[in-house]
């Protein structure tokens, strides 16, 4: 199977004041399309640095990465900005929301960037909404939406324009535990149903009880990858 | 609309998240604006008003005059009461108005005090369509035609020569021959006029009782015109020179240059004052975006990870400044014109003696000119908008993860 996600060599130096502080020292990796990837790790082994690089935000200090098979190196920011509105959804830990959008808006707004008729726009985001619970707050701001809701309207939104690939940084750490759940169900469902590729970062035990594959990574370094048949 | 929609749908919305300062923002715009087209009212209306004012005294858009007569007004430099093709350019569609006169430099004598003033002979129906002292209030009666033998003074003159209507005085001048004439005149009448250079220095009789005096049989000094279009100023010289070769045509410009210099000052008194006020309004302006900007930086990270490209960030925030600068438009446009209709005008009389010094006239009207207002609308709006390129253009080159990053 062709990788969706290729990594080789790939390394990343802060600079923080006179100090250099390596984030990543040489990652190889690929992911293949449909896969459902757990990256785990203490805090600063790298995870969301290597999040950040696979979805083009941030650039590495070396080596080579390629997506949907496009070497993000040889991308403008506009052309990065492009790949990430065709083939990437993001979900953050928080602030993953517009403020100013409905909640039915925040679902629509990458497809509106896309060029979506409105009529489909509206008809696939309250779908979505539908089948992530959401069903009826359509028209809520974030601000009138708890944390779980935000969450979910914010995986809405990095589906519900079928991306090849969604990567999740920390997407239940700011959940109690029943959300948590609930928002996992809904991402293995996805990854099931539609195929989607899924690279989720945490330190929470219950999403790498999901994770079919799972990377620890350890000062930079990919220390361990383990692939499992199925979650339990 | 697609993309432009969503856009200007999110640049609404975030306007309208610091409602204060918005609202803030848009007084500054819509008074900035208001202040703008008012002063481009006051300051067009001063100039119709001193142009009219010197044209109505001057008087005439064109004078023609014998050649010397303009370095020499004396009555040797005179021509033949216009016939012929300069009659016909005259009678024509391109003059409203025009009177022929002649105009030397006399002493007038009372039996107190003597002065230097200009003898005006003029047909007096012809100078009621034309010049201020035509129809001038007069106390006593008025001239009744070109063969009238009574004197017309202004009231400080009268005051000077201490004499009064119904009095008489002595004119003497210089003859066409070059001989002294003078004669005695009664004062029929005491003119009033705002102008107190014409009330101290202008004496006015009829036009054939002048030509006598002054041995000008058939001649005058002068023809005054006023144009029927005064935007077609230049083909009425034209066709006055083609139609009298020999004689000097000029129009006010060269005969008032003060006017001339105060119209062009004024002009550009309102380019500086459009400056002032457009870099007070721009300061706030992009004070405030990019306040917004710094505010909503992690906002634009998201925006840029969901795909927004760099440019459709800028133009988020390009038309955040577009709204407030069309409604703070919109708003200082009503304000303005509203004030100026319910004011009309402004007077100036308190300032009457250093109107007359400046060349202004003591009414102002305020008048709202399309060209001024398409002028300080387009100004504001495209300055503004190029202002503005300065904010937008620092949300657009963020670098995405370090916008979300940022708290």
């Amino acid at each position: 199977m062709d990788a969706l996600v290729t990594l080789r060599a790939v390394t990343k130096t802060y600079r923080q004041g006179e100090v250099d502080v390596p984030a990543l020292r040489g990652v190889d990796l690929d992911i293949a399309a449909g896969e459902f990837v757990c990256l785990s790790g203490p805090s600063g082994s790298g995870k969301t640095t290597l999040l950040n690089l696979i979805g083009g935000l941030d650039t590495p200090s070396g080596g080579h990465i390629q997506v949907a098979g496009r070497d993000l190196a040889r991308l403008s920011p506009g052309e990065r900005a492009e790949l990430r509105l065709r083939h990437i959804g993001f979900v953050f830990q928080a602030y993953n929301l517009i403020p100013v959008l409905s909640a039915q808006e925040n679902v629509e707004l990458v497809m509106e960037l896309q060029g979506v008729g409105a009529a489909e726009r509206h008809a696939r985001a309250r779908a979505i909404l539908a089948e992530v619970g959401l069903a009826g707050l359509e028209g809520r701001r974030p601000a009138a939406l708890s944390g779980g809701q935000q969450q979910r309207v914010a995986v809405a939104r990095a589906i519900v324009s079928a991306p090849d690939l969604v990567l999740a940084d920390e997407p239940t750490a700011n959940l109690d535990s029943e959300n948590g759940r609930r928002l996992l169900e809904i991402m293995r469902r996805l990854n099931g149903e539609r195929g989607v590729t899924f690279v989720i970062s945490t330190h929470d035990p219950e999403v790498m009880a999901f994770a079919r594959r799972l990377i620890r990574l350890h000062d930079g370094r990919i220390q361990a990858d383990e692939r499992r048949d199925g979650p339990p | 609309m697609g993309r432009a929609g969503l856009l200007l749908r999110l640049a609404w919305r975030n306007l309208w998240r610091n409602a204060r300062r918005t609202v803030i923002l848009l007084l500054a715009v819509t008074l900035g604006v208001a202040a703008m087209v008012f002063a481009a009212a006051f300051s067009r209306g001063m100039v119709v008003a001193m142009v009219d004012d010197a044209i109505d005294h001057l008087p005439g858009h064109v004078q023609i005059h014998a050649p010397g007569y303009r370095d020499d007004p004396a009555a040797e430099h005179r021509f033949p009461y216009p016939q012929g093709r300069l009659r016909a350019v005259l009678d024509g569609p391109l003059v409203a108005a025009w009177a022929a006169r002649v105009r030397v430099p006399v002493v007038v004598a009372s039996e107190y005090d003597t002065a230097g003033v200009t003898l005006l002979g003029v047909e007096p129906r012809r100078e009621a369509a034309l010049a201020y002292l035509g129809r001038a209030s007069v106390d006593g009666r008025p001239l009744a035609d070109a063969n009238d033998a009574g004197l017309l003074i202004g009231r400080r003159l009268a005051e000077r020569l201490d004499t009064v209507r119904g009095r008489r005085v002595v004119i003497t001048a210089q003859g066409a021959d070059g001989a002294l004439a003078d004669r005695g005149f009664r004062v029929v009448g005491l003119f009033r006029s705002p102008w107190s250079s014409e009330e101290k220095g202008i004496a006015l009789t009829g036009l054939a009782t002048a030509q006598r005096l002054l041995r000008l049989p058939g001649e005058v000094n002068e023809v005054a015109v006023r144009a029927a279009d005064p935007e077609r100023l230049e083909a009425l010289v034209a066709a006055l020179r083609a139609a009298a070769p020999e004689l000097e045509v000029a129009d006010w410009r060269t005969l008032s240059p003060l006017t001339h210099a105060g119209q062009q000052l004024y002009s550009q008194f309102t380019w500086v004052w459009y400056l002032v006020v457009f870099l007070g309004m721009a300061f706030g302006l992009v004070n405030t975006l990019l306040m917004a900007v710094l505010e909503r930086t992690r906002e634009f990270g998201l925006f840029l990870a969901l795909g927004m490209r760099p440019r459709w960030i800028l133009g988020q925030v390009w038309f955040e400044a577009l709204l407030v600068l069309v409604l703070g438009l919109a708003a200082g446009n009503g304000l303005a014109l509203a004030l100026a209709r319910a004011l009309g005008e402004v007077d100036v009389s308190a300032f009457a003696a250093g109107a007359e010094l400046a060349g202004l006239a003591q009414r102002i009207p305020l008048i709202i000119h399309g060209g001024d207002l398409a002028l300080a609308n387009g100004l504001v709006l495209a300055l503004g908008l190029a202002a503005a390129l300065y904010p937008a253009w620092r949300a657009a080159r963020l670098a995405p993860v370090r916008a979300l990053r940022r708290n």
